[in-house]
């Protein structure tokens, strides 16, 4: 019985990891469209970095299986992630200094 | 297997907390620690981006050195990554299954796709040294171009390579039974981490480089 419905669900995971799979090809096929066109900087990063967390995500929910795992893994793991990334933000915007402050 | 009779990291997390039990996450140590690693090395590869993107910004001369055939390169190792992604979950799930044959061939499949990608890339690496790209000199503009390209993605590409070897000796393990689904699991983790990472380098230091940014 167990055994059973063990089977059915990694057999019912096949399809979605193809799905997984079309999705990311897609937004990597959009990502480069993306980068031919005539944006400006700013929004083309907007833009690129919003499909790459995308991507990021499905990889991590569906490939790395943290979807399925209790809650309290991700809830462990990832805070801790985006508070030491955003935490390499503060000095950031001494790039932007240091490009206006450029001797031309 | 007497390990499961006795109770996997399910039956451990249902026990109460004074009766011995209590895994908060119910996973096994080799894959909490494996995601412990991936946090850490998430982190060391973000701050790579982030000081690319500092320098990058600072910058009033950036090189945008990659023609169309570069992106196309960089797009086709996309795909490869991608799809060796793909090749590990049938080995996760073949192992899951109990199938050794079948975990063996979709590792050997996986481990490809990461040489035929460590291929592509060290092909690009020696078109861009023979251009004259070097760590702190390049023909077309700010020198820290050389040094911010080389370090993230060899580092990157260390990594792919060290995965390429893991699977191997996950593979080879597997098919004289040393190995369990677990480990198979963890090797998968590890590897679709190195894909993940490249989902931020591709659009990074590739496509934002293009020659009509």
């Amino acid at each position: 019985m167990h055994e059973s419905s063990e089977h059915a669900h990694v057999e019912g995971s096949k399809r979605v990891f193809m799905m997984v799979w079309g999705w990311l090809l897609a937004l990597t096929a959009i990502e480069v469209v993306l980068a031919y066109q005539r944006l400006p900087i700013k929004v083309m990063l907007a833009l690129l970095m919003t499909l790459s967390i995308i991507k990021a995500s499905l990889i991590i929910s569906y490939f790395m299986h943290l979807r399925y795992e209790r809650r309290s893994l991700a809830l462990t793991l990832m805070p801790a992630l985006v508070f030491v990334v955003a935490m390499m933000f503060v000095v950031f915007p001494d790039s932007i200094r240091l490009y206006l402050m450029k001797p031309k | 297997m007497a390990k499961e009779a006795i109770g996997g990291p399910d039956a451990l997390a249902r026990e109460s907390v004074w009766s011995g039990g209590g895994s908060p996450y119910a996973v096994g140590s080799k894959k909490l620690g494996m995601w412990l690693f991936i946090v850490s090395d998430a982190i060391t590869f973000s701050a790579l981006l982030i000081a690319y993107s500092f320098v990058r910004v600072a910058s009033a001369n950036w090189p945008l050195p990659f023609e169309w055939s570069s992106i196309l390169n960089a797009t086709i190792m996309t795909t490869v990554l991608l799809s060796s992604s793909v090749t590990m979950v049938m080995g996760v799930r073949a192992a899951k299954l109990g199938d050794r044959g079948g975990v063996v061939k979709w590792l050997l499949a996986t481990m490809l796709g990461g040489v035929l990608f460590d291929v592509l890339h060290i092909r690009e690496w020696l078109g861009l040294i023979d251009e004259g790209v070097r760590l702190f000199k390049n023909p077309w503009g700010d020198p820290q171009f050389g040094a911010a390209f080389f370090t993230l993605t060899g580092l990157h590409m260390t990594h792919v390579t060290i995965g390429v070897v893991y699977l191997g000796v996950i593979a080879w393990g597997t098919s004289r039974a040393k190995y369990s689904a677990e480990d198979v699991e963890v090797s998968g983790l590890y590897w679709h981490f190195v894909d993940l990472v490249w989902m931020f380098i591709f659009p990074l230091v590739y496509l934002m480089s293009n020659k009509m940014v």
